[in-house]
């Protein structure tokens, strides 16, 4: 009864915006605070039920949409003769490389003479890898370099884009979760900041992948969703709109949001649906026993190690199929977007205040504070212009008017203060 | 070859920047360090109390000079940081009673002040982007070049010039005065002792008598007055950013954990070893090669392993190295 008041008052929130402010509005914010759910179970599957505390989360929602952009972005015409199969080659051989390095300290005894041999042989390789590597990418990023220089994509449907970027970010997250997982809690929290970090910094400059900071653009739109302008040319569509007598061009972009909310939707409610099923199973009471104590879990013939790792590349994996929704949503990719306030740390606020441990309350938290992140992108300028009509204009009231942008930072971290001291469970307590 | 050259061009691009950015790092290290060993949680606020404590730095700073106060050769930042610890601290103080302590007397468990930590993040974050907004604020006044690359040339009649500006040199000074006073604090002070005897072991502590509620004060005020330095001393020498302190929050967590958290000199070789590892790694030595090899053998590569952006990968891969090894890291005990 609780729950579905909590979900009806945040429904409310998004009716109001659509009623005071703009429909389209309205449906902006609830496509992106769905994406928001969906990476707030991801997050709430690693915290709540397993209590692995992440704070990279930026880095996996990156990799949904360099999912995206490898999957349906348009092919680019001579990359692969310049040197995508060279790239590929050289990445391949770094793989193979470290994995015999891995191969190399497990085997050898152990030793200083160990630790150099690895040293000595990791250098050769790296060399050998930027040789291989730097002609191919110059040749790939000379290839059209104004319009592309990338090594653009398969052109296949985005839907299939969006396992790919779960996988992408499942497979990163299998690497750091063998190093970093089984140290210190706040250890973990650390390495993952880092991982976060370099993801972002390779985005942002490895041109060859996804054009770095020029912006991949025109990425496909996933299958249902067609584009405005077709919409409006459709004999069907028009004819429905001519019914309830309404202008078809801001009709045309309600009907391609609300197929987006449609999509999200069910992608929510499956997850949704399969988590509930994880958790009420044996599995579930075992993470559960896990997070609660490891010790009396181990004891009891429980494999913690494996088992946190299992759960971190599930919710890896769950935050990196919402950063490729995201992708699709906006249908370009830009890396210069991907803030660790916004991705990793709003997303954490969510599921705090949603309930961590309980998968509905990780998703009220998501569609709720993504609510008031992006309406505060609006709400704060008018209500600060309200608070200071009645000062005369000057630098005073233009410098209360640029701040009113930064207060939403300020009032989610009061409100993140709030509900850790007075409400630690959340809104949606756990079972 | 050309030794003399190559050297000088060695300190120019590397020495030199190191130990300025390895000051600045110790110098945050130390703040996480202390907090970790005191009140025992990674503090992932520290970056944005750098922020906050540079902003105090910034506006202090504008205020003296509106005054047409300043401090000569050097930036008129050195005279407005004591009011700029002061402010810091009052605020910093301000988010242990409101925050921190009520967990700490509750016993929380270290992850649950660690989420706090970030609700505070939030909050200073705003704080400082409501103060400043997010340009890039340029408050180094002053000389600019202690040793001018043009003076150096005349002087010694090299062809490779060595420049140190004052921000560098004063980055250096500023660090070893303030990490002699805190290690003579916690040596030989009554307070420095009971910080150090409460996070050897509370429990002992408490029952010898000793406060915790103003240890863990003095801590606060510590760590921001660390944080204030370290932020202003960046902020003189690259520029005001916001964004570039929570950047920070890496190489500092790196510097703290590989020194070993908790131990004060543990972070300050932590810092430095950060420091120049980036350096090294980053930096082209095709100039500095070229003065050591015959002509025209080089090429014209860079000769550069990784590029400047990858940065923050050098102190994660030193991270991850340590917490493999040596998971307390080179002077870690606990």
């Amino acid at each position: 009864m609780r729950n579905t008041l909590l979900f009806a008052g945040v429904a409310t929130l998004f009716l109001l915006t659509g009623f005071f402010q703009s429909w389209n509005l309205a449906l902006n914010i609830l496509n992106l605070a769905l994406i928001s759910a969906v990476m707030a179970i991801g997050v709430n599957i690693q915290w709540g039920w397993a209590g692995l505390f992440s704070a990279g989360i930026v880095g996996f929602v990156a990799l949904g949409g360099v999912g995206v952009a490898l999957v349906s972005g348009n092919p680019v015409a001579g990359a692969w003769e310049a040197g995508t199969p060279e790239i590929l080659s050289a990445l391949v051989f770094g793989a193979i490389a470290i994995v015999l390095a891995v191969w190399m300290q497990k085997k050898l005894p152990k030793g200083s003479t160990r630790t150099l041999a690895t040293i000595a042989f990791l250098l050769v390789c790296f060399f050998i890898y930027r040789a291989l590597l730097d002609p191919a990418v110059m040749a790939v990023e000379a290839n059209d370099s104004s319009k592309a220089g990338h090594i653009g994509g398969l052109g296949f449907n985005s839907l299939w884009a969006w396992p790919v970027g779960a996988a992408l970010a499942g497979a990163v997250a299998w690497v750091i979760g063998k190093v970093a997982l089984g140290l210190r809690e706040d250890y973990l929290a650390i390495a993952t900041l880092g991982i976060g970090e370099i993801i972002i910094a390779a985005l942002r400059n490895e041109d060859w992948l996804a054009r770095g900071v020029k912006n991949l653009i025109d990425l496909p739109r996933p299958w249902p969703v067609p584009y405005e302008l077709e919409l409006q040319r459709n004999p069907d569509f028009t004819d429905w709109i001519g019914l309830v007598n309404a202008d078809p061009v801001p009709a045309s972009a309600i009907a391609v949001k609300l197929l987006y909310a449609g999509l999200f939707a069910i992608i929510v409610l499956v997850l949704l649906w399969l988590c509930e099923r994880a958790l009420n199973s044996p599995w579930g009471r075992m993470t559960r026993a896990i997070r609660d104590n490891e010790i009396s879990a181990a004891a009891m013939g429980k494999n913690v190690k494996y088992r946190h790792l299992q759960i971190f590349i599930l919710g890896s994996a769950v935050v990196g199929l919402a950063g490729a929704m995201m992708t699709s949503l906006d249908g370009q990719l830009t890396p210069s977007s991907y803030a660790p306030l916004r991705f990793t740390f709003l997303i954490w606020v969510m599921v705090i205040v949603g309930g961590s441990g309980n998968n509905k309350g990780a998703i009220l938290g998501g569609i709720l504070i993504g609510w008031l992140y992006l309406a505060a992108e609006s709400f704060g300028p008018m209500i600060m212009g309200w608070l200071t009509s009645v000062l005369p204009a000057g630098p005073v009231k233009t410098q209360l008017a640029e701040s009113a942008a930064h207060m939403r930072l300020l009032m989610l971290g009061v409100i993140l203060l709030l509900v850790l001291r007075f409400a630690p469970r959340g809104l949606i307590p756990e079972k | 070859m050309d030794i003399l050259n190559a050297l000088v061009a060695f300190a120019n691009f590397v020495l030199v920047p190191g130990l300025t950015y390895g000051s600045q790092l110790a110098l945050g290290a130390l703040g996480v360090s202390l907090v970790f060993a005191v009140l025992r949680f990674s503090n992932f606020a520290h970056g944005d109390t750098m922020a906050l404590g540079t902003v105090m730095a910034i506006l202090f700073t504008w205020m003296l000079q509106s005054w047409g106060v300043s401090a000569g050769p050097l930036p008129t930042a050195l005279i407005a940081l004591p009011f700029a610890i002061l402010a810091t601290s009052v605020l910093v103080l301000g988010s242990d009673i409101v925050v921190y302590r009520f967990y700490r007397r509750a016993k929380a468990k270290p992850i649950i002040l660690m989420i706090a930590s970030i609700g505070v993040m939030f909050v200073m974050n705003g704080l400082v982007r409501m103060i400043l907004g997010t340009r890039e604020i340029q408050f180094a006044d002053g000389e600019r070049f202690l040793l001018p690359p043009a003076a150096f040339r005349a002087a010694t009649g090299l062809a490779e010039p060595l420049a140190i500006r004052t921000s560098q040199a004063v980055s250096v000074i500023v660090a070893v005065i303030c990490v002699v006073a805190l290690f003579w604090f916690l040596n030989r002070t009554r307070t420095g002792k009971s910080m150090r005897a409460f996070s050897d072991n509370e429990d002992l502590a408490l029952l010898s008598g000793i406060n915790p509620d103003r240890v863990v004060m003095v801590t606060w005020i510590i760590a921001a007055a660390l944080a204030t330095i370290a932020g202003t001393l960046y902020g003189l020498d690259k520029n005001y950013r916001v964004f570039v302190y929570f950047g920070m929050l890496l190489p500092i967590f790196a510097s703290a954990i590989v020194g070993g958290l908790g131990s004060p000199i543990g972070a300050i070789i932590g810092g430095f070893v950060i420091a120049f590892s980036e350096i090294l790694i980053t930096n082209a030595w095709s100039k500095i090669l070229g003065y050591l090899t015959p002509e025209g053998w080089l090429g014209d590569g860079l000769y550069q392993a990784l590029s400047t952006d990858y940065k923050v990968a050098v102190s994660f891969v030193i991270l991850i190295i340590v917490l493999l090894v040596k998971p307390n890291g080179i002077m870690g005990s606990k």
